[in-house]
């Protein structure tokens, strides 16, 4: 059921570059489909909460799980995009949902 | 109740029925009684009653709350946050203990509100395209077109032309910045103080503050 559940790692540092899993879909994950498998950046992290696609099921929602506000460029998400491309996109993506590409480097500000 | 039924309430609270724009008011329901959806609700809310697990009463009470919600307490927070400079840096710290300190409301949820400060450089823009998550707790009940499949399927991918279609053309300098509220963040979009405001009162400031300018498809 909760296929994406056993990657958990560190707390992520804003800037950090992740990309949303491109699991099964799963019944209440609140990770949105058309964001499966977009690379993008942590923006915040927002807290912990339950884990909704354990509370679809009427179970604790426990472990709880850290929430990211996660930002993409939207050339990222639609190849075709018509906007500027200075257009980006921020979803709320649960940790077990992320894969870490690469920590946010120290000369960066 | 405990915090995973408020959680899936929030989320469940969306009205399949009204799933296109509407250019006029949405026709309500109460001349279908046989509709699934209402036939479900009034068995639950019964069974509800009768197994003492709410009251009458209390759901009452909970309509009223909900009901005494509009985009008028929104438009107070956001002129405040022009006016007084150490109340918006609260505000965007910490949204609703700020809100319901400064405003003595009776606001108890679960979930997060985040604050989205628009800027010279950068405009936000707010959806839920899993349902229709807003920030109620603040705002009340979302406008129609806030649920519409139309709204949600398209902001994500042309923000630029839905904000257009609402009047608002932005410079391609500033970026769009659409927040899908995926899970347990509820978002208020705090708008750009519109220049030539500078004299005026905060009551002055607060009318001109829409809802559309709380949710980004509109400026101030």
């Amino acid at each position: 059921m909760n296929t994406a559940s056993n990657a958990t790692h560190a707390v992520l540092a804003t800037g950090t570059a992740v990309r949303v899993k491109n699991s099964p879909p799963e019944i209440h994950c609140r990770t949105p489909y058309y964001l499966r498998g977009v690379p993008g950046q942590v923006d915040t992290l927002v807290g912990r909460f339950r884990d909704p696609s354990l509370l679809a099921f009427n179970k604790p929602g426990l472990p709880m799980r850290y929430l990211y506000r996660v930002r993409f460029k939207q050339k990222d998400i639609w190849p075709d995009y018509a906007g500027s491309p200075a257009d980006t996109l921020v979803a709320d993506i649960f940790e077990h949902w992320l894969d870490v590409l690469k920590e946010p480097a120290h000369e960066r500000a | 109740m405990s915090a995973p039924d408020q959680h899936s309430h929030d989320h469940h609270d969306h009205d399949h029925d009204h799933d296109h724009a509407h250019p006029h008011a949405p026709i309500e329901d109460v001349d279908d009684p046989q509709r699934y959806e209402y036939v479900l609700e009034t068995a639950i809310r019964e069974l509800l009653i009768e197994k003492g697990v709410l009251t009458a009463a209390a759901i009452h009470r909970q309509i009223d709350l909900q009901d005494s919600r509009t985009p008028a307490m929104g438009a107070k927070v956001v002129a405040r946050a022009w006016t007084d400079p150490a109340f918006k840096a609260r505000l965007i710290a910490e949204p609703l203990e700020t809100i319901i300190d400064e405003f003595k409301l009776e606001i108890v949820t679960p979930l997060k509100l985040v604050v989205l400060e628009n800027t010279p450089d950068v405009h936000n823009v707010v959806v839920c395209t899993l349902c229709s998550c807003y920030p109620r707790m603040l705002l009340g009940i979302p406008p129609a077109w806030y649920k519409s499949i139309d709204y949600r399927s398209r902001v994500v991918v042309e923000p630029r032309k839905v904000l257009e279609e609402f009047g608002t053309v932005l410079s391609p300098e500033i970026e769009v910045r659409v927040s899908d509220s995926t899970a347990d963040l509820r978002y208020l979009v705090l708008p750009n103080r519109p220049a030539g405001t500078e004299g005026f009162s905060e009551e002055q400031l607060a009318a001109l503050v829409t809802r559309d300018a709380m949710i980004g498809t509109a400026l101030v």
